[in-house]
C-alpha cells in the first residue's frame, strides 16, 4: 500500500489505496508510522484521505485505532475523509464514526485543521 | 440436535422495567392502529408477524446458560448462569421423579457463569447426577466457594446430587456419551474455553467471554479454524467494534463485526450474537443485529463461492434446530 504523502498547512494527507483487511493490516501499521512521529515532531495533524480505499475491517479498523490513540498521547490529531460509500458504512456499522475524526471530503478535514490547510489545498 | 437458550444476557441479568413494558405496550397500540382483533390467537399473530422486533418480545434476561438438546435421556447444557434455574425446572419437569444425568460444560467461572447454580433444581435431588466438565484447575473450588457463608445458606456438601467435576484438557477432542468436545482457550481475564461439539454431521460452537484481535494472523486462522463449517456458532457479540477495540479494549469481549468477520473466514452456516450487554436496550441490540446483517450483506460477495451466513440474535427462549 504506497503511502506518498502531501503536506497543506499543518496538514500531512496520507491516500492509501486498496483494502485495508487483516492480511494489509501490519504494512499499512508499519507504513503509517514514520507519519505519525513526522506529525508529531511537526506538530501537525494526519489526514488520512479514504477515497482510495474500497474495504476496510475489523484488524484495518483496529490499526486506525491504535494509529490514533497514539497520536493523542503525543496530544496529536488523526482525522479520516472522503470514505467511499460502504466503507462509510462499515464505519457506521462498527461505531467508528463515533471514535474517530471523521470529514465527509478532504477540504473539510482541511478546514477544520486551518484555514491555511484550506487555502493551500485549493491552490493545489 | 436442539439448541435451547435458557440465558443469553451478559455480566449480570437484567430485567425489562414498568417503564419499558408501557412502552412497549404503548408503541403496539400505535402500530395496531385501532384494528380489532376477534380472539387472543389473531392478537397473538398479529405481535409476532406485524409487530417491529423489539416491540414484539424481549432479549432478556438471564446470564449464560445454553443446552443442546440431543434428543436423548441425558442432558447437556453449556454454563451455569442465572438461566440455569429455569433450566432445572425444566429437567425436573420434564423428568416427573426420574433420576437424571446432567453434563454442564463451562466456559469458565465468572461469576455470571456460575450464580444459577445454587438454584439449579435438579442439584438438590437424590439420584440425580451432575458431571461438570472445564478446563480450569479451580473449578470444583469455584462452585463450592460460591455457596460457603455468608453468600448463600446451602452450604455445597448439603447438595443432594452426585456432583463430580471432570478437568478437559484444552485443544484435544473429548467424547462424552458419543457427542464430541473440543475445548479451546480464548482472551479472557483468568482465560476462557469455547467448546465446538460435534454429533451426528453437525457441529455447534459455543464461544462466549473472548476477546479477538484479528490483526493477529496467527489468531485468526486459530479460530476460523475452530469455526470452520460449523452449523451454528454461538458468539460472544457483546459490543460494538468501536468499543470493543477502545474504552472497553482488553475486558475480554468481542463485537458483532468481528462474528461476521470470524463466520465468514470459518465458512460457518449461522451466527448467534450472545452474551447481550446489560445496558443495551432491546432495540439496541436489534440495531447490532441489523448492521451484523447489512455488514455479511456488504461482504458476501467477498468470498468464492458467495455463500449467505444466517445470524441471529439470541434472547431467552429461542430455540434453533440444527
Amino acid at each position: 500500500m504506497p503511502l506518498a504523502h502531501r503536506n497543506y498547512g499543518a496538514a500531512r494527507v496520507l491516500a492509501p489505496k486498496g483494502r485495508l483487511d487483516h492480511e494489509r493490516c501490519e504494512a499499512f501499521q508499519a507504513d503509517l508510522a514514520p507519519h505519525a512521529e513526522a506529525c508529531a515532531r511537526e506538530a501537525s495533524a494526519l489526514v488520512l484521505d479514504l477515497s482510495g480505499v474500497e474495504y476496510v475491517s475489523s484488524a484495518g479498523l483496529r490499526c486506525l485505532m491504535i494509529a490514533a490513540r497514539e497520536a493523542k498521547a503525543r496530544a496529536g490529531r488523526i482525522m479520516v475523509a472522503a470514505m467511499q460509500p460502504v466503507v462509510a458504512e462499515i464505519f457506521h456499522i462498527s461505531r467508528f464514526n463515533l471514535v474517530l475524526e471523521v470529514f465527509p471530503t478532504l477540504r473539510e478535514a482541511l478546514a477544520s485543521v486551518s484555514p491555511q490547510a484550506v487555502q493551500a489545498f485549493e491552490r493545489g | 440436535m436442539r439448541v435451547r437458550f435458557w440465558g443469553t444476557r451478559g455480566s449480570i441479568p437484567v430485567s425489562l422495567t414498568a417503564a419499558d413494558i408501557r412502552d412497549k405496550v404503548a408503541r403496539a397500540l400505535l402500530a395496531a392502529s385501532g384494528r380489532r382483533f376477534e380472539s387472543y390467537d389473531e392478537a397473538q399473530a398479529f405481535v409476532v408477524r406485524a409487530l417491529p422486533g423489539a416491540l414484539g418480545h424481549t432479549y432478556g434476561g438471564h446470564s449464560s446458560c445454553v443446552e443442546l438438546d440431543l434428543g436423548e435421556e441425558e442432558y447437556f447444557v453449556c454454563d451455569m448462569g442465572s438461566g440455569a434455574r429455569a433450566f432445572g425446572a425444566h429437567v425436573l419437569a420434564r423428568q416427573g421423579g426420574r433420576p437424571a444425568t446432567v453434563h454442564v460444560f463451562m466456559s469458565h467461572m465468572h461469576w455470571d457463569h456460575i450464580m444459577g447454580f445454587p438454584f439449579f433444581g435438579p442439584a438438590y435431588v437424590p439420584k440425580y447426577k451432575l458431571y461438570i466438565y472445564g478446563c480450569h484447575d479451580e473449578l470444583e473450588h469455584a462452585f463450592r466457594l460460591q455457596q460457603q457463608p455468608p453468600c448463600f445458606p446451602v452450604p455445597f456438601d448439603a447438595l443432594r446430587a452426585d456432583i463430580q467435576f471432570v478437568k478437559l484438557e484444552p485443544g484435544r477432542a473429548h467424547s462424552v456419551r458419543g457427542l464430541r468436545v473440543t475445548p479451546q482457550v480464548q482472551r479472557h481475564s483468568g482465560d476462557s474455553y469455547g467448546f465446538r461439539f460435534e454429533k451426528d454431521a453437525k457441529s455447534v460452537v459455543y464461544t462466549t467471554d473472548s476477546e479477538h484481535k484479528l490483526e493477529q494472523r496467527s489468531e485468526a486462522e486459530l479460530f476460523a479454524a475452530f469455526f470452520r463449517d460449523a452449523d451454528l456458532v454461538i458468539f460472544d457479540a457483546m459490543y460494538s467494534l468501536a468499543d470493543a477495540i477502545s474504552i472497553r479494549a482488553d475486558w475480554g469481549h468481542s463485537s458483532n463485526v468481528v462474528g461476521v468477520e470470524l463466520c465468514q473466514m470459518a465458512r460457518a452456516k449461522h451466527l448467534v450474537l450472545f452474551h447481550h450487554e446489560p445496558a443495551n436496550s432491546d432495540a439496541a441490540i436489534d440495531g447490532l443485529l441489523r448492521d451484523a446483517r447489512r455488514l455479511e450483506e456488504l461482504t458476501r460477495d467477498d468470498f468464492s463461492p458467495p455463500r449467505r451466513l444466517e445470524i441471529s440474535a439470541a434472547h431467552d427462549g429461542l430455540e434453533i434446530e440444527v
